[in-house]
């Protein structure tokens, strides 16, 4: 890897006697997207904040764009953008004017200042809307904008906190082809955080982290071959027999869940006709898949990701986008 | 990944003057404030409304019972009618309440997460304190303005001249409540307190700054300490001068109405001073509360 845009060493972040981040080193290389991925609570915005310098960590070193983040955080701050969690556009404006308030905050030259807003709109396809007032946009909208926001200053990296949280699946794959699309036209590296397991597939390389600690690093691919092969789901009126006969009869490792049994294989072709002539219980359904990012959470943690489902703060939040989100 | 399509890597490492950097943050944050003020047209109109229920109602109701001696209010054998001696007070009650009003946006802008976009910026703090409270002064004078358009409704005769020096009286009083404002506001995280500064900031100002009634003489003593005390007295007072003696009030009225310190009449100059140093103090303030990390 060339000189590293984002060096994370060692970092840990206490409150009081919580600690939201335990320990991290990571290295994030130039053009690449890279997701930090983990439930509610892990650590994830507390470390996506200590590197855009929101947050001072209790210990350890953060360096981005070759800045030290204790050093000299304006000098951080003037390289990076942001994409917040909570919206942060002023709906009462129109979307060229949010753009327009970004590039004075961040000293955009004058003379380029329209032709890179712009550029920025049309990368985000808004070109058309940019006169209407950002009140009258939808959810989707008004990521996109933010996202154009966040690199109209030609920063080195782009820091997006689940910016794809509360959005309907369809939209959520839109706003990355935006970032994709941004990726190739500005050689912008991404860092951005998500608890959506399926999203993280459209990283370059990820770092699973769980209580405050990374527990896996590399490319989706790579994380996916930790869990070694196929998983199989097996559905049986007995499944506790059937995961008894799983582990006795085929010596494999079988769990039960929700009335299903699950089982992981290095080959689920030779394995179904196994499971039919060794099991002597009925079976009602079998499916077999290749393993997805939540299998990996999953073994690596012990934990379904999405086990402990939205959090009070989430619930509060998405009512706030409703409510308080429609209005501006 | 070879083409080079939008960024040149030269603006990149951009070296920020920090002070011109400082001076176009005011100016944009400025201009927010100003752009929102002009689309909303109907808060415009809408806050003429008070203005007008205090000059007619309030006004002319009281004028008939405090007719003097000689027909006009004050007993100085002045013609003056007590609406017309509200009217520059009730300039200045709009100039009072937009100030505190726009101040408040801050809070707003902290609910809804667009303070966020500036807090993070490469900017010193100062810009923000320092446009906040220019965008809200620049609004509120033009509230005060806009109550002009009520004088021949009370017959307060307006001249060119008087209406040229009434501008830098109601920016100078606006910028003063301003920071008191933007300086309140900093400090706030949440609307509920909104209501208490209405309670506890924005109603005594108004009321013990002699907007209804003159600070001159015959109030009790404590009541004239606290109205000394109300820096919008002098941003009252200030505007009443200019107002009246350009309509054609004589000097001797207005410095029985004025307002006094120490048994002294106060110059208009005096008053902008005070208006000066309190805003300057309270810009500091503000400023302070700003650089107080979030």
């Amino acid at each position: 890897m060339s000189q590293p845009v984002i060096a994370v060493r060692d970092l840990v972040k206490t409150y009081g006697k919580v600690e939201a981040v335990r320990g991290i080193d990571l290295e994030v290389g130039p053009g690449e997207i890279f997701g930090f991925l983990g439930p509610n609570g892990a650590g994830k915005s507390t470390t996506i904040s200590i590197l855009c310098t929101l947050v001072r960590p209790t210990s350890g070193v953060a360096e981005v764009a070759g800045i030290d983040v204790l050093k000299d955080p304006s000098g951080v701050r003037a390289r990076i953008g942001l994409v917040f969690q909570d919206p942060s556009l002023d709906g009462q404006l129109t979307g060229r004017e949010n753009l327009d308030f970004h590039a004075y905050l961040y000293g955009l030259p004058a003379h380029t200042r329209k032709q890179r807003i712009d550029d920025a709109l049309e990368i985000v396809e808004l070109t058309e809307r940019a006169s209407s007032m950002v009140l009258t946009y939808s959810g989707g909208m008004r990521r996109r904008l933010e996202i154009a926001r966040g690199i109209l200053h030609y920063p080195q990296v782009l820091f997006l906190d689940e910016p794809t949280l509360g959005l309907d699946p369809q939209t959520r794959n839109k706003i990355w082809d935006y970032l994709h699309a941004v990726r190739t036209r500005e050689h912008i590296t991404i860092f951005m955080t998500t608890h959506y397991m399926d999203e993280a597939e459209f990283c370059d390389r990820i770092a699973i982290i769980d209580q405050g600690k990374i527990v896996a690093l590399g490319t989706p691919a790579e994380l996916k071959t930790k869990v070694g092969g196929d998983v199989v789901t097996i559905t049986t009126p007995d499944a506790a027999v059937a995961v008894e006969q799983i582990r006795n009869i085929m010596h494999l490792e079988a769990t039960q869940e929700d009335g299903t049994v699950r089982v992981e294989v290095s080959e689920s072709a030779s394995f179904m006709p196994r499971l039919f002539s060794e099991l002597t219980i009925p079976i009602t359904a079998v499916s077999a898949r290749r393993p997805s990012l939540d299998d990996v959470f999953l073994k690596l943690t012990g934990r379904a990701i999405r086990e402990q489902g939205m959090t009070s703060l989430d619930t509060m939040r998405n009512m706030g986008r409703i409510w308080g989100g429609g209005r501006r | 990944m070879s083409e080079q399509t939008l960024s040149a890597p030269v603006s990149r490492a951009q070296t920020v003057n920090i002070r011109g950097a400082t001076l176009r943050a005011i100016y944009i944050i400025w201009k927010r404030d100003l752009i929102r003020y002009w689309r909303d047209r109907t808060r415009v109109i809408a806050s003429l409304a008070q203005p007008v229920l205090f000059l007619f109602v309030f006004g002319s109701g009281l004028s008939a019972s405090l007719r003097g001696s000689s027909g006009g209010f004050g007993g100085t054998g002045s013609s003056l009618q007590y609406a017309q001696f509200i009217f520059p007070g009730i300039i200045g009650m709009s100039v009072l309440f937009t100030s505190i009003f726009s101040a408040m946006s801050i809070v707003w802008d902290r609910e809804f997460g667009f303070l966020k976009e500036v807090l993070v910026a490469p900017i010193h703090r100062s810009a923000v304190a320092i446009g906040k409270t220019l965008g809200g002064a620049t609004q509120a004078m033009f509230q005060g303005l806009v109550i002009l358009i009520l004088a021949p409704l009370v017959g307060v005769k307006l001249t060119f001249l008087g209406v040229i020096e009434i501008i830098p009286m109601a920016f100078l009083f606006a910028f003063a409540v301003s920071a008191l404002g933007v300086a309140v506001a900093a400090r706030m995280r949440t609307m509920q307190g909104f209501q208490m500064v209405m309670n506890f900031l924005m109603m005594p100002m108004f009321f013990l700054a002699g907007a209804l009634f003159p600070l001159g003489a015959n109030l009790p003593g404590w009541l004239t300490v606290l109205t000394r005390l109300d820096p919008a007295s002098y941003g009252i007072d200030a505007i009443r001068r200019v107002v009246l003696s350009a309509a054609g009030v004589p000097s001797r009225v207005l410095d029985s109405l004025g307002l006094t310190l120490f048994g002294h009449s106060l110059s208009v100059w005096t008053e902008e001073a005070v208006l000066v140093v309190f805003g300057a103090m309270m810009l500091s303030l503000a400023v302070y509360a700003f650089r107080q990390r979030d």
